[in-house]
């Protein structure tokens, strides 16, 4: 996860180096039409409907296997859908963080992108990638203080936007 | 059919992610925090409750049902409690979620070494 996070980064150092390169080669002539259109040859095309549909079905896997997993709970351990789909968002958690400690979940997650990002097993991911890298970076400031760096952004901006919308319903509605 | 429901919700939440994410210049990252906002802004007007009658699991496995419950706690203390409530309440039903995530990957991080 987090070499694909940064992997824009890496591509727009790539670009401006090779910007400077021709600039260097052909003096202050270097037009922006030339530009783009030379970084419009050389930008990997990647197949979006290809990735679309991995995702969509990914995906869809991920709901129907969220959706069994409840069912099997509340059958098996006589309790009600509300608490069942605790159960179910633990144990895909679990799933998650337990195929990112064997290695797996990194090429899946290559491969499927959104499918396995945007379901609960992405947030798993991210704190246990986190969580394995700076661990050799000490207890305190290495797992303690990264631990959060990926999978933080989720919970400030969703606690933050969930603050600022239940204040509007209280205000405008009432409770 | 409610099988049916998941895999068609849970695919198009995944799809507009992945669209959105190969023609504009987001990373993942952007993307999830954008979805939970989305899934906060979606319960404040019980939209989002009604969509998971619909569909069942399936609506409870994308990162939109985390801010669906985060505002779901908030609101339900804030029935009770007023307007402290929200601060009281917001963490009541992701807690399980974010507290066996933290658990998990500290204690699986001392078993395993990272893969390259």
């Amino acid at each position: 996860m987090c070499n694909y996070l940064i992997g824009n980064v890496f591509n727009d150092i790539k670009m401006y180096i090779f910007l400077i390169f021709i600039q260097n080669k052909n003096g202050d002539n270097m037009e922006k039409r030339k530009y783009q259109s030379i970084v419009k040859k050389y930008t990997p095309k990647e197949n979006r409907l290809y990735n679309a549909l991995v995702a969509f079905v990914v995906g869809g896997f991920m709901g129907i296997i969220g959706q069994g997993l409840i069912d099997l709970y509340s059958y098996f351990l006589n309790i009600p859908t509300k608490e069942a789909s605790v159960f179910m968002i633990v144990t895909l958690i679990f799933v998650g963080c337990f195929l990112t400690c064997l290695g797996f979940f990194d090429r899946w997650v290559h491969f499927a992108k959104c499918g396995l990002i945007i379901p609960i097993t992405g947030f798993a991911h991210a704190m246990q990638s986190a969580a394995l890298e700076f661990r050799k970076e000490g207890m305190i400031m290495g797992l303690g203080a990264n631990m959060f760096k990926l999978a933080g952004s989720v919970i400030i901006f969703g606690v933050v936007g969930a603050y600022v919308f239940g204040l509007l319903r209280l205000l405008i509605m009432g409770a | 059919m409610i099988y049916l429901n998941s895999f068609l919700f849970c695919g198009f939440v995944c799809l507009i992610a992945q669209i959105i994410l190969d023609n504009t210049k987001l990373t993942p990252g952007h993307i999830t925090a954008i979805f939970v906002v989305v899934g906060a802004f979606l319960d404040t007007f019980g939209i989002y409750d009604k969509i998971i009658l619909f569909v069942g699991g399936g609506a409870s496995v994308p990162i939109t049902s985390f801010g669906h419950l985060l505002i779901h706690g908030a609101m339900s203390a804030a029935s009770d409690y007023g307007i402290m409530g929200l601060l009281m309440g917001i963490f009541d039903l992701t807690a399980s979620g974010i507290a066996s995530a933290i658990i998990f990957s500290f204690f699986l991080c001392f078993l395993f070494q990272p893969k390259d």
